[in-house]
């Protein structure tokens, strides 16, 4: 589904440059959940975001679902509508669209909508009675839920969280992250998620660990 | 350094990391310091030119007496028999290169207190003695001397005015309150109080210069406003740091005003550079619509520095009060997450829609009252009222755009302009005003245009105009012309303020003055001793056909534009038995060449109908020409206004875009939307800003053109000058959004991505 090879990423900064990958290669297989932790800064973010096509790698080959990923910006933005989806750590929601638009936009972006699986999507989110709300009118709990419907109701095959429960208390955290377990495996994608919490990382069929710039 | 300073400087170290910003600041408030300094100065001058001449020529209000012909011996005699008068000799005359008028008066038979105070009673033998004349101008001649005078004027001994001039006095100045003795009529001067007559130009101008400083204070408030967004981290960590909530503000406030003090002097100079090019035109067109003389010449007062400076201080003020309220209520420990800059509540947008509607219902109000204050008491009504209202108004647009559209990006598209809404309303404003303000004037000046133009060609019915310099060069020029030409005699006195014409009953003058309203079968009525009246009187004095005058019954009233004056017609021969003044002036008909004329007569000024015609439009032209200068600077300040918010917003609204990015849209695709949106809402207020615009032009032509000047013209359209100005506007919208839309479509990822990685 998703494979790396010898990727390497570096930022120019004012002492010269900082290289935060160091040859990182990794795999995951279709329907594979895997974790990735790692201290802060180590650039768990950046190789996700590398994933994701949202910024390019300095060296090295990244693969999704067999094909490399594209040069050109339309490329990769073609992917993202097409394979993969994103959850972050802020939830970074659509300010302005409600939370109905929310959850059909992507999907919608990607030709994808479906009137049913919305449905059941914001029954097991337990959405319903928010759904004509603003984003800046949820607590972060609801925002991240929305969030994981946002990114699933495309049905994508390869989703990408970053800290998905970072920014919520643990009760909320626990919930949101049951409910994004269930229902990735309901859509059988594979996941890609970082986070710091062994605890949760545990709960996932893999786990790899950056530091210094390299897995182990 | 100390605490204060140091952290004046890391509040200002913020300028240096945002040089565009600062640019934009002190170009907005320049601007509009400059547009209001340079619409006072200018009115400044016209007003002192008219304390001048009010000053100056008080000889002009003094009765006087008028004959056909009066000789000095005439005058001698009068004198003889008591009569307390005092020749005066006026003519137009070449002096030193240039056309002066030209008053030679007798300084011992003199009312006192008449002449200008020019030194003549304490020592009367120079003026008396040499070629001595006094003039406005300081011109090269070697007898001309310059003195506190109206600028255009001479004056000089009546024996220096005899000898440029010729001999025949031209009137008597008549002390007292008498009779006319026999043989002469006594004419009242019109007492033409310039400040009165001009003042609805004078007011047009400052409305105008009102209106451009406040679209230029829609720049200042979205630069200080993004100014203070930006740095709210750093106020925060100032007052973490232990600066009080007042020092803070204090700080500000000095920042403030060292802005306010740059912008306020660079703007009194560009105000000095705009009066001093649009002086000359404003002259013109004082000169050819109301016979008032405003030198061309503009000084630097110092008081224009003090006054200039004192706006662009209350200017900021004002562009700054907001921000800085919310800064002194801002808590130490808010959270770092902001809301979106500017944002305002629903119900906020609707208390000001309705605060809008109230004023344009105020205005409408005001409909009932007289007045030219009242007038534009409506067009201020109408025009905050309008801006007030377009909030609400673009809120209900973009909900329907986004509820008629289809697909998802088209419904983002709008619900993300709605978002932005709040943040770009003040530039929207901005530019539905200058729009609106366009749209008015160009549909008053293009009606006012076509009227006239018609008007003049049906009123310049013969073929040529000629005026003789005295009654015998006239006679030879009748003799001269023999029958080759038919010629109808013209002539015209203003008696106590009112412009009295003869007229000859001529199928020519029937079509030349094509009445508005009249009493059956007016001609012959004129014949029989009723009298015609021009549209400013009969609106003036709320007369209509049937009424009376004191000259006689009315009727008929015409139309007679671009005369500032009050006019009465009467027959030939009534004129002749009231005024028996020389009969000077013809209209001609005939094929004989204008310089034909010239030639044989080197002292007759001959004019034909096309030259009159041009000179005319030429007046016409440039009393226009100052208001389409000022609209046009006034649509250039708004379409900056436009570009300074967003800019403003293109960089806070990063987290809005961002997410849109990261799922699947393209920068690229995101600028162009970007750019598009900003056309969109372009056009939407071109679409408002058009029934605006109209009723703006009809308020104008309604109502303030009728209590300035007197004349009410028919509202035309003109859709051609609605597409141009529409096309520009896009223009200027899309220009205005090339730089921000550019550096979205190049924006570095990683600088979406700190929208995901960091505490936003
Ligand atoms: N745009 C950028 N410019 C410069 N340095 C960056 C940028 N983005 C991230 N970094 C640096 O790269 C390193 C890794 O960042 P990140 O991937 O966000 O770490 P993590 O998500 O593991 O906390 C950090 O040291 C960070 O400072
Ligand atoms: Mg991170």
């Amino acid at each position: 589904m998703l494979s790396l090879t010898d990727v390497s990423k570096g930022y120019a900064s004012s002492e010269g440059g900082v290289t935060v990958l160091d040859g990182v290669s990794l795999s995951l297989a279709a329907g594979e959940t895997l974790a990735l932790t790692g201290e802060s800064g180590s650039g768990k973010s950046t190789l996700l975001h590398l994933c994701a096509g949202l910024d390019a790698p300095d060296t090295g080959r990244i693969e999704i679902a067999g094909r490399p990923m594209g040069r050109s910006d339309a490329e990769r933005a073609a992917l993202r509508r097409s394979t993969v989806g994103l959850v972050f750590q802020q939830f970074n929601l659509i300010p302005s669209l409600d939370v109905a638009g929310n959850l059909a936009f992507q999907a919608r972006l990607a030709g994808r909508h479906d009137p049913r699986w919305q449905a059941d999507l914001v029954a097991t989110l337990d959405l319903g009675p928010l759904l004509s709300r603003y984003p800046e009118e949820l607590s972060g709990g609801q925002q991240q839920r929305v969030a994981i419907g946002r990114t699933l109701a495309a049905r994508p095959a390869l989703v990408l969280a970053d800290e998905p429960t970072g920014n919520l208390d643990e009760a909320s955290g626990d919930r949101v992250m049951a409910l994004m377990l269930r229902l990735v495996a309901e859509t059988g994608a594979a996941l890609l998620m970082v986070t710091h919490s062994p605890r949760l990382a545990a709960r996932l069929d893999r786990q790899v660990h950056l530091r210094g710039g390299r897995l182990t | 350094m100390t605490g204060p300073m140091f952290a004046l400087s890391a509040l200002l170290s913020h300028w240096a990391r945002h040089k565009v910003q600062a640019a934009l600041l002190l170009l907005g408030l320049a601007l509009a310091t400059a547009l209001l300094t340079g619409v006072q100065a200018i009115n400044a001058e016209a007003r002192a030119s008219y304390d001048r001449a009010a000053s100056a020529l008080s000889q002009d209000n003094l009765p006087r007496l008028v004959a056909e012909r009066i000789t000095v011996a005439d005058y001698v005699a009068l004198r003889r028999a008591g009569w307390p008068v005092s020749p005066v000799i006026e003519g137009e005359a070449l002096i030193g290169g240039q056309t002066l008028r030209l008053i030679g008066i007798e300084p011992l038979t003199l009312p006192s207190g008449v002449a200008p105070d020019i030194g003549l009673a304490g020592d009367p033998t120079g003026f008396l003695t040499g070629e001595v004349i006094l003039s406005a101008e300081a011109l090269n001649d070697p007898r001309v001397r310059p003195a506190e005078l109206p600028s255009g004027v001479a004056l000089t001994d009546i024996g220096v005015a005899a000898g440029i001039l010729g001999p025949e006095i031209s009137y008597l100045l008549l002390t007292g309150d008498r009779p006319a003795p026999p043989g002469y009529a006594l004419i009242h001067p019109a007492t033409t109080d310039l400040s009165q007559l001009t003042e609805s130009f004078h007011l047009n101008l400052a409305a105008f210069g009102y209106l451009a400083f406040g679209v230029g204070l829609f720049i200042v408030h979205s630069a200080i406003g993004l100014a203070f967004e930006q740095r709210r981290g750093m106020f925060r960590t100032l007052r973490a740091l232990g600066l009080s909530a007042r020092a803070l503000t204090g700080l500000l406030l000095a920042e403030l005003l060292v802005f306010a003090l740059v912008a306020g002097a660079a703007g009194v100079l560009l105000g000095w550079l705009i009066a001093g090019a649009l002086l000359p035109d404003v002259a013109a067109t004082l000169r050819g619509l109301y016979g008032a003389e405003v030198g061309s010449g503009l000084t630097l007062r110092p008081v224009w520095w003090l006054s200039g400076l004192g706006i662009a201080v209350l200017g900021m003020l004002a562009s700054a009060g907001q921000s800085l309220w919310r800064l002194g209520r801002l808590p130490v420990l808010a959270p770092a997450q902001s809301r979106a800059w500017g944002r305002e509540s629903a119900r906020a947008m609707r208390a000001q829609a309705l605060a809008g509607a109230g004023l344009i219902g105020l205005g409408a109000a005001l409909l009932a009252v007289r007045g030219l204050w009242a007038g534009f008491g409506v067009l201020a009504g109408l025009l905050l009222g309008g801006a007030l209202m377009l909030p609400m108004l673009m809120a209900a647009l973009t909900r329907a755009g986004q509820r008629l559209s289809r697909g998802t990006v088209a419904q983002w598209f709008w619900a993300d302009t709605r978002q932005q809404l709040p943040g770009l309303s003040l530039a929207l404003m901005a530019l539905l005003l200058a729009l609106a303000a366009n749209i008015g004037v160009g549909t008053m000046v293009g009606s006012f245009r076509t009227s006239f133009t018609t008007w003049i060609d049906q009123r310049l019915a013969a073929d040529l105009y000629v005026e003789a310099a005295d009654e015998a060069d006239a006679t030879r020029l009748l003799a001269w012309l023999g029958n080759r030409a038919e010629a109808l005699p013209m002539i015209r006195t203003t008696d106590g303020g009112t412009q009295i014409v003869g007229m000859v009953d001529h199928p020519l003058f029937r079509r030349a003055w094509p009445l508005l309203r009249a009493l059956p079968d007016p001609w012959a009525r004129l014949d029989a001793g009723d009298v015609f009246i021009n549209e400013q009187l009969a609106l003036r004095r709320g007369l209509a056909p049937g009424d009376r005058v004191e000259q006689g019954v009315i009727a008929g009233i015409y139309p007679d534009y671009g005369n500032p004056m009050p006019q009465v017609i009467l027959s030939w021969d009534r004129h002749r038995a009231l005024y028996p003044l020389p009969v000077l002036r013809y209209a001609l008909i005939t094929d004989i060449r204008a310089a034909e004329i010239r030639a044989a007569f080197p002292r007759v000024v001959v004019e034909d109908r096309a030259a009159i015609r041009k000179a005319s439009v030429a007046v016409f032209e440039r009393t226009f020409a100052v208001t389409a200068a000022l609209n046009v600077l006034t649509l250039g300040v708004a379409a900056l206004a436009m570009f300074a918010s967003l800019l403003t917003l293109s960089s806070l609204r990063l987290p809005q875009v961002a997410p849109v990015w990261a799922m699947g849209l393209t920068r690229g695709r995101l600028a162009q939307l970007e750019f598009l949106r900003t056309l969109a809402l372009a056009a939407l207020i071109c679409g408002l800003a058009l029934p605006l615009g109209l009723a703006l032009a009809w308020v104008l032509l309604a109502v303030v053109n009728v209590e300035a000047f007197g004349w009410r013209l028919p509202m035309l359209l003109f859709p051609g000058d609605w597409l141009r100005l529409g096309l520009l506007s896009l223009l200027a919208a899309g220009l205005a959004a090339a730089l921000p839309v550019r550096w979205l479509a190049r924006i570095a990822p990683a600088e979406l991505l700190k929208v995901f990685a960091h505490e936003r």
